[in-house]
């Protein structure tokens, strides 16, 4: 039973004389909405969850690559020196945009969550550090290491690897985690139409027998069957995700200042991402009842 | 039209049919009888491609069922029109729909106009009823609106399994006028039936030759009536 583009149009189309042939069977139709919906409503928190962590991969893969670190280690009475030294070495350095040291203002700000905002940062052992921002072309971290070692003795540079990395990784596996339960949503609504289509198929044996009897093929009793499943699965996933997206909408926004989880949701044209869940719903209810039918029809012959 | 010919038919091990060998003439009348039990059923099931034979060849408008799929046996249905004993309707439609059925399946709903529909529902008796519910229907009404539904695509054969086995003789009667009436029309019918009485009654209407199951062969039942 194999479907051309044109027998797809058709179907898709409709008949309404067709349609009519299969009894509406109220408690099948019901669940199988109610399930789509509730599917779809996941699909959308799982796409969200995808789409968030590949912003929170790329974000912390290309922004935080291009940032790095110098801390001046030294006491008190020499950190100025070393400061103007360390920058005089990344003013010589190619590879390197920017460089400046942050104010006391910033380095309090920074420290504030873990001592306060009131400490005194002359009080402390902290370190000086240096902000440098590559150009595109980006510089030889361990050629600057080199040299910092040399001249610069108290300097150590950070560029963000050594922690950035497991970050990214663990980003990028949200993001595997995310498709991989879309993927499992998608197969749960597969298997809930299988079952349902099975269930309607064979409470409507009597039905099948008469339409045979009259001159039905397989594929005319088939996509009675077909569209009536695509129908409500593409119904109930659009309200599912619907509600999905409502819900996603009402979750706190994102600020700079927040942590990961407030980013969770769409951003720019990724709202248009969840549309695809009713299609790719419709799409995999479709193809179930298809296999189901054909099943079904074999065994009723 | 319908040819059968050495063909046996074999279930759970035991011969039901042997050696049956067949050909409908066109627009020819036949009574196909015998006892309970006979193989009546499976005759007329072969006839129309329900059941394949396990031995010999069944050709239905010249195809051989054993190369027909199933698709193949459906679209050859459409030129063979059934009715059965325990007739089966879709409940949830109304009655003119369970007629209009075998167009519908086909596409050729449309070709059908009220009239056409509506004269084979005059012609049944059941104008009254076309927009009731099958469940709603007498078991006579039943039995008319399945030679209606067997009619409508206007096929050459009409095969009818003890189309009266569950009416009373009134009724019978009637059911057995509206055969006549399509075997004048050029039909091709097939009634299979233990009624002798019904196939006396056919005596005065119309030539028929009547065919008899016994011991698993097909045998002409004495001269035509």
């Amino acid at each position: 039973m194999k479907f051309t583009v044109s027998e797809m149009r058709s179907l898709l189309a409709g008949d309404k004389q067709a349609d009519r042939v299969v009894p509406p069977s109220g408690f099948t139709a019901q669940l199988t909405l109610f399930a789509a919906a509730a599917m779809a409503f996941l699909a959308v928190f799982a796409l969200a969850l995808s789409l968030a962590s590949g912003r929170l991969a790329a974000r912390w893969g290309d922004e935080l690559a291009r940032t790095s670190t110098i801390r001046i280690v030294a006491p008190v009475g020499e950190r100025a020196i070393q400061t103007d030294a360390a920058l005089r070495v990344l003013e010589t350095t190619a590879g390197v945009e920017t460089a400046r040291a942050l104010t006391d203002a910033e380095q309090q700000a920074l420290l504030s969550p873990w001592f306060g905002s009131g400490i005194d940062l002359r009080s402390l052992p902290v370190p000086r550090l240096i902000e440098v921002v590559e150009n595109p072309s980006g510089f030889d971290a361990e050629g600057l290491r080199l040299r910092l070692a040399a001249e610069v003795p108290a300097a150590f540079l950070d560029d963000h690897t050594r922690w950035r990395a497991p970050l990214v990784q663990a980003a990028n596996r949200l993001r595997l985690l995310g498709w991989v339960a879309i993927i499992l949503i998608g197969a749960a609504v597969g298997a809930m139409v299988t079952l349902a289509a099975n269930a309607a198929l064979a409470a409507n044996a009597q039905v099948v027998a008469v339409l045979r009897l009259v001159g039905a093929t397989d594929r005319y009793i088939a996509e009675a069957f077909i569209r009536r499943f695509t129908i409500r699965a593409f119904i109930g996933a659009a309200v599912g995700m619907i509600f999905g997206m409502l819900a996603v909408l009402l979750l706190p926004s994102a600020s700079d200042d927040a942590g990961f989880l407030t980013g969770l949701g769409f951003q720019g044209v990724g709202w248009l991402a969840p549309l695809l869940i009713p299609v790719v719903a419709g799409g995999v209810a479709l193809i179930a009842t298809r296999i189901a039918s054909r099943k079904a029809l074999e065994a009723l012959s | 039209m319908i040819e059968l010919e050495n063909v046996a038919y074999s279930y759970g091990g035991g011969e039901l049919l042997s050696d049956i060998s067949i050909k409908l003439a066109p627009g020819s009348f036949y009574f196909l009888t015998g006892p309970s039990g006979a193989g009546k059923t499976t005759l007329l099931k072969l006839c129309y491609g329900a059941l394949l034979p396990t031995a010999g060849q069944v050709r239905i408008m010249g195809n051989d069922v054993r190369n027909l799929d199933r698709d193949g046996v459906a679209m050859m249905r459409r030129n063979v029109g059934v009715v059965h004993q325990d007739v089966k309707f879709l409940d949830h439609l109304p009655v003119a729909d369970n007629i209009a059925l075998p167009l519908t399946v086909s596409g050729r709903q449309n070709e059908a106009g009220g009239a056409d529909l509506g004269e084979l529902l005059a012609w049944v008796g059941l104008n009254h009823r076309s927009a009731g519910l099958p469940p709603e229907l007498s078991g006579g009404e039943r039995q008319r609106a399945a030679l209606a539904r067997a009619v409508i695509m206007s096929p050459d054969v009409v095969l009818a399994d003890e189309p009266t086995g569950n009416v009373d003789w009134e009724m019978s009667q009637r059911l057995l006028k509206l055969l006549i009436e399509l075997n004048k029309m050029g039909k091709t019918v097939l009634i299979a039936t233990h009624d002798l009485s019904l196939i006396r009654a056919a005596k005065s209407e119309v030539q028929a030759r009547v065919l008899r199951i016994s011991n698993r062969r097909l045998q002409l039942a004495g001269a035509d009536l």
